[in-house]
């Protein structure tokens, strides 16, 4: 098992032909996962590394049997390939794509959630399940398969992470970037949810940073619901206030949002915080043998 | 991105949204000018981006144009919380009978465009938060279908008891909503909206930002952006694509990824460092970027070593190394550098990088502790 992808998952690439899309496209495939269909307005019928290219979505779905879609096209067409996907009926949508308008996510989520779609981003790195499928654009080879499920709001923090999971032999189950920007589809609780119940799945790293309220949330939410160990990570202790730390979501705002209160909401919650990345498998191991 | 009261006005207007009538000024005589032509009492407003101006006395109240001038050259030039006011706005005094707040953000809860309203105007909003919280009212309106009349009503309504009023209210609460989307406002509020004793409703005092995201749809409000408000080093790092903030340390920082150049920050504190910069080359980073980024840096005098921190995913070790080449032979950066280069390509950035002097390391905490310990060496 694992969460919202797996074995079954059935890829199609939005923006296949851009140069993100098909490196990233190679990438997914090399890794294993099935990357089925690709789709570029104007550009039906030609072909990626050997994965056919559609014109529109729902083409591909038709054709192949996708119920996966990620997106590498530029931001100001992200929210029309999102509503574009969900229409063609996939399940789940991965947006890469950084620097969608607020406004354009926030539509398209009440859009998604009336569908029942899972949207994953934007501005995020994507999920992989390892060993059965990898939606996005993480270096598939230090992840390895096991019991750990990681969800964060960043990317590279994320791979930092799961690197640290590995060299101290902790595969995962799933690991999700769930994106930077102040409205994203899936957040924390959504990962949580799925984890709690995700029988390959024995712990949860949470990777936090600044900005809104979210991992307040989701210590509420262990505390009240979760039986699997979390333990935790907040980026941005010595974040200035006021400052936009490169994620759109990432900034102290009126005083709130430090990284102190999500610390202390978490730790209230019985999730043990880490100073530093590289303490995270020790966490875990003591979490484990609770 | 801040925008200034005027422009925010601006915007509003442009939507039908009640606004007294202003001019701007940079001088006591266009100041006593200004006020001559509204003929009435104004009001001098010093024009820049922080809250709490009033406190600071960048807001006067003036009887005739003689006041004006005077208050103008007063303000003009003032310091406020480290910003000198170099645009003042003379504006039409509207007799208050009543002052209310209509404030409107993107919920990151909610997921949708949310109101809060409250009948305490005029004062620190925070303050009514956490003092009288009933007092603010709530609303998140759906963004696919809009905020309907009758929803601008029952906020209106919260507000204000007169029905003709109520109605008048429930019309700017519509308008507002019309130029937030339009112009892909983050946050705008309207503290205080006025009733007049003739029952009229204006804004007196408007804030807006604008999500940054959404500014390559509205060019004019791009243009909008204060150059005074920005260094050369800010305006150079963002016209690259670079997310730069600028910080006292001493060991300057290149990270792809906002977390991980956050957590680099935080893990250099932990080594009794202090960085100089938090700075995101983004994803797909060109080799200019690299290069740029490590001009910005060694511009700032106090950094002392150089730390760079990537782990590759859609940026590629290779692209990184080859700015990081060309910085080298461009460029005579004589500081220490510190690299760690892993993930996507990393075999081939070190191809590019070999012959090239700097010190290696494979994981941050070892980069980290030589970057800190390199930054504390006397030159």
């Amino acid at each position: 098992m694992s969460i919202f992808v797996d074995e079954n998952t059935r890829v199609c690439v939005q923006g296949i032909t851009g140069r993100d899309g098909a490196f990233h496209t190679k990438g997914m495939v090399e890794y294993g996962t099935k990357v089925v269909a690709g789709v570029t307005p104007g550009k039906g019928g030609q072909d990626v590394d050997g994965v056919p290219v559609f014109d529109t979505m729902k083409d591909a779905v038709e054709k192949t049997g996708a119920n996966a879609s990620i997106l590498f096209v530029p931001a100001k067409f992200a929210a029309g390939a999102v509503t574009e996907a969900a229409e063609a009926g996939v399940g789940v949508i991965v947006a890469i794509s950084e620097g969608v308008p607020t406004l354009e996510v926030s539509k398209i989520y009440q859009k998604l959630d009336r569908l029942g779609t899972r949207m994953i981003g934007p501005n995020c790195p994507g999920i992989i399940s390892p060993g059965k499928c990898k939606l996005g654009i993480m270096p598939g080879w230090i992840h390895k398969e096991g019991g750990i499920g990681v969800v964060s709001r960043s990317g590279t923090l994320t791979y930092e992470v799961v690197d640290q999971l590995g060299r101290h032999g902790f595969g995962q189950s799933t690991v999700i970037g769930i994106g930077g920007d102040p409205i994203i589809g899936t957040n924390f609780i959504d990962s949580l949810t799925a984890y709690q119940e995700d029988p390959q799945t024995e712990a949860v790293v949470l990777i936090g940073e600044i900005g809104g309220t979210d991992e307040e949330q989701a210590a509420d939410f262990v505390k009240a619901n979760m039986t699997k160990p979390v333990v935790s990570f907040i980026a941005g202790r010595t974040a200035p206030p006021g400052k936009r730390m490169g994620h759109a979501g990432a900034i102290i705002a009126g005083g709130k949002g430090t990284a102190q209160e999500k610390i202390e909401a978490l730790t209230a919650a019985g999730v043990p915080v880490a100073d530093r990345p590289s303490e995270i498998p020790e966490l875990i191991k003591e979490a484990l043998k609770a | 991105m801040k925008i200034h009261e005027y422009q925010a006005k601006d915007i509003l207007r442009g939507y039908d949204v009640p606004i007294p009538r202003f001019e701007i000024a940079t001088t006591q005589a266009q100041a006593r000018a200004a006020a001559e032509d509204i003929g009435r009492m104004v009001v001098v407003k010093a024009q820049v981006h922080v809250g709490g101006r009033g406190k600071a006395g960048g807001v006067k109240l003036a009887k005739t144009p003689d006041e004006a001038e005077k208050h103008a050259g007063a303000i003009l030039g003032m310091d406020i919380k480290g910003l000198t006011v170099e645009k003042i706005m003379i504006s039409d005094a509207v007799d208050i009978d009543r002052e209310y707040y209509i404030g409107m953000i993107v919920d990151r809860a909610t997921k949708k465009p949310v109101y809060m309203v409250s009948e305490a105007g005029g004062i620190d909003i925070e303050e009514v938060a956490s003092k009288t919280p009933e007092k603010i009212h709530k609303y998140a309106v759906d963004p696919e279908k809009g905020l309907s009349k009758e929803e601008a009503l029952e906020l209106a309504a919260k507000i204000e008891s007169r029905p003709a009023v109520a109605e008048r209210v429930a019309d700017f609460i519509s308008k507002l909503y019309e130029a937030f989307v339009g112009s892909d406002a983050s946050l705008a509020e309207i503290n205080p909206l006025v009733i007049t004793p003739d029952e009229e409703v204006w804004a007196v005092d408007a804030k807006m930002n604008i999500d940054d995201n959404a500014l390559y749809r509205h060019e004019d409000i791009a243009a909008m952006r204060d150059p005074s408000t920005e260094t050369p080093e800010l305006r150079r790092a963002r016209e690259m694509g670079l997310s730069f903030v600028k910080l006292d340390g001493n060991v300057g920082c290149v990270v792809n990824g906002a977390g991980l150049a956050m957590t680099t920050m935080d893990v250099i504190a932990h080594y009794g460092g202090e960085p100089a910069n938090f700075l995101d080359i983004g994803g797909s980073s060109s080799p200019d970027k690299v290069v740029t980024a490590l001009e910005i840096i060694t511009s700032d005098p106090n950094v002392k070593s150089i730390l760079i921190n990537i782990f590759g995913g859609i940026t590629r070790c290779d692209d990184v190394a080859r700015g990081l080449a060309q910085a080298l032979a461009q460029t005579s950066i004589s500081l220490p550098i510190v690299v760690r280069l892993t993930g996507t390509n990393e075999e081939e950035a070190k191809e590019v990088l070999a012959g090239t002097e700097f010190v290696s390391a494979d994981t941050m905490d070892e980069a980290v502790e030589k970057a800190v310990e390199l930054a504390r060496q006397p030159a």
